[in-house]
């Protein structure tokens, strides 16, 4: 029974840690920022660094926790991004308390994405490791194309859809253009900060981190080590599967939100919601270490602050970039790092001795 | 009185081959059966389709009156029916605490809500669920390990942990898949008086496989013979072991 209680303290005390980093890392940047001694580079590069954060950690509860490789994760984010700033905008004039309007925001890009999740996921999470990435990749793009191709606008009589151009509205007089197709939505509210997006980022940890640890997590965690084994003890691996893939959506939509609403002009195009940003937030998981969750954290802060701040070294960026990921990547694998570590830095961190 | 499982002419095909053919099978409560056989006899095919990996083609299988032909593998386990594989399969990467906690899933309840909130339901349920599992895990002296990956765990008590998972489900049937493989004959002594326990502790019903003469002809009451997918011989244990049928298929002389 003690040996218990000193278990369950060690995850709560190694959970408190990670919300006491993201707290601590907030103070100070604020502080740095409300004394001017920070670039405005740097000072807007805030909101997008929280985006990462949940990105990072959402694809984990998907890539490290369920243990499937999910390509399209960019694609909920897509979802959350384009509904919230659909209803922000049609709502501007409607709700004018800015952070009531944002949070009603956020529960509809949350929900629409979560929607999306277990649509794509009921198909898709039949196929396992590598089939899985290419056909979550093709959703992915699938939802952005599709977005690109949306037009919507508003006129006294009610909403106009099309997928062909502004033309095919067939808009009253007075109509105006909502969604442009390819040019996106203009005129969100620019409702994003940072002290929103650590909120946030709070709140996905919190999410994350408990579900992990409860029941469900438990679930989730025992069809990733041994599928066969999980169903022999009465595990529903498809509700489960489902689960995971849901709430990761669901947090990517968050994340989506919170783009949206940083920035005044929301279009839909590879860097942003395509294959590209997609491989970005895998390469932050798989480099904090799968499954770990201050990792995912710690290697999208470093990865989105490093090319920014090498930026004064021009050509040598990027090769100073690809030369941190390998770093990183051995401190993260290497048997030789990890001893060193465990040796050094392990504090409050489960030993993994073996027996005898 | 009747028999706890009941199997009646159970059979599946794998495209031309005929894996199990005409399988009969009855068991009594707190009964110790033995399913023998030559390698490619057909035992761990009998064992997937009692638990609902491979659909059969023919029969019925009655547990407790209850006709569980068929039905999916999760729904086998919520009737009673928990097993052990030849090959071991834990959740490797959880603790040993955890692996049986998984194993309790189905009979302690709590939503996911709860859960992530941690409301006062997910406090009381997982107090309860810690408590069960450390029981289970005092009664295979694995109880010191708990904090332990289960990956990290000697061979011997792998298998163990396996039982103790199975049995956190509260099964009315157990299954062992080969339980000695790869055990000494010391550890396998052990493994021997470790199931008597099992049987008496939980008044469990237990049908393994096997091909460790000794722990078979040590401990099972009954014997069920299996060679080419056919029933070969079916009894006491004794008079199955002397059945000349038997050694000639299977003990070889």
């Amino acid at each position: 029974m003690r040996d218990m209680l000193k278990k369950m303290n060690k995850t709560t005390k190694s959970n408190l840690i990670t919300y006491g980093i993201v707290i601590v890392a907030f103070a100070v940047m604020q502080t740095l920022i409300s004394t001017g001694s920070i670039s405005s580079l740097l000072e807007g590069l805030m909101v997008p660094l929280c985006i990462y954060i949940i990105l990072a950690v959402s694809l984990n509860l998907v890539v490290g926790i369920l243990g499937e490789l999910s390509l399209g994760h960019a694609g909920f984010m897509c979802v959350g991004a384009f509904t919230s700033a659909f209803f922000s905008k049609c709502m501007r004039d409607v709700i004018t308390i800015a952070p009531l309007r944002f949070i009603l925001a956020l529960l509809i890009g949350m929900a629409v994405a979560a929607v999306f999740g277990i649509i794509i996921g009921i198909p898709v999470l039949r196929l396992r490791g590598d089939y899985l990435a290419i056909v979550t990749l093709a959703f992915g793009e699938i939802i952005k194309n599709l977005v690109n191709v949306l037009f919507i606008g508003k006129d006294s009589s009610g909403f106009h859809f099309s997928t062909k151009d502004v033309m095919d509205l067939n808009m009253e007089a007075d109509g105006t253009v909502l969604v442009n197709g390819p040019q996106g939505i203009t005129g969100t509210p620019k409702d994003s900060t940072f002290l929103i997006g650590v909120i946030l980022i709070l709140i996905t940890l919190f999410i994350v981190i408990n579900m992990v640890n409860s029941r469900d997590g438990r679930a989730i965690m025992a069809i990733r080590d041994n599928r066969i084994a999980a169903e022999s003890v009465g595990i529903n691996v498809t509700k489960y599967k489902l689960m995971a893939f849901t709430v990761s959506a669901a947090l990517a939509g968050a994340a989506g939100v919170l783009y949206a609403h940083n920035l005044s002009t929301l279009t839909a195009n590879t860097n942003n919601f395509g294959y590209n940003m997609s491989i970005n937030i895998l390469v932050f998981v798989v480099l904090g270490g799968i499954g770990s969750i201050r990792g995912s954290m710690i290697a999208a802060v470093i990865l989105t602050l490093l090319p920014e701040l090498l930026r004064g070294l021009s050509d040598y960026r990027m090769l100073i970039y690809a030369i941190v990921l390998i770093l990183m990547m051995l401190f993260n694998w290497s048997p030789k790092a990890i001893e060193w570590r465990e040796k050094y830095l392990s504090f409050g961190k489960k030993k993994k001795e073996a027996v005898k | 009185m009747a028999a706890l499982l009941d199997v009646k002419n159970l059979g599946i095909s794998f495209g031309g081959l005929r894996a199990v053919n005409g399988f009969d099978i009855s068991i009594e409560k707190e009964q110790l059966y033995g399913l023998i056989g030559p390698n490619g006899a057909g035992k761990t095919t009998v064992f997937n389709l009692l638990t609902g990996v491979y659909k059969p083609d023919t029969g019925k299988v009655i547990l407790d009156g209850q006709d569980i032909t068929g039905k999916k593998t999760i729904d086998i386990s919520k009737a009673g029916v928990a097993r052990t594989f030849q090959n071991i399969r834990l959740f490797t990467k959880l603790s040993v605490l955890d692996n049986v906690k998984v194993g309790l899933h189905n009979k302690h309840h709590y939503s996911t809500i709860e859960g992530i909130l941690r409301l006062p339901g997910y406090r009381r349920v997982e107090k309860e669920m810690n408590e069960r599992a450390m029981e289970l895990l005092k009664v295979f002296d694995l109880d010191g390990h708990a904090d332990y990956l289960a990956s990290n765990l000697p061979y011997g008590q792998q298998r163990k942990l396996e039982i103790a998972r199975a049995l956190a489900t509260e099964p009315k049937l157990l299954l062992l898949d080969e339980p000695a493989a790869g055990m000494n004959p010391n550890e396998t002594g052990e493994l021997m008086e470790m199931i008597q326990l099992v049987r008496e502790k939980f008044h469990m019903t237990i049908l393994l496989i096997e091909h460790d003469m000794k722990l078979v002809s040590g401990i099972c009451e009954k014997l069920t013979v299996l060679n080419f997918g056919e029933v070969l011989a079916q009894g006491d244990t004794s008079s199955v072991l002397n059945d000349p049928q038997v050694i000639t298929a299977y003990l070889g002389e």
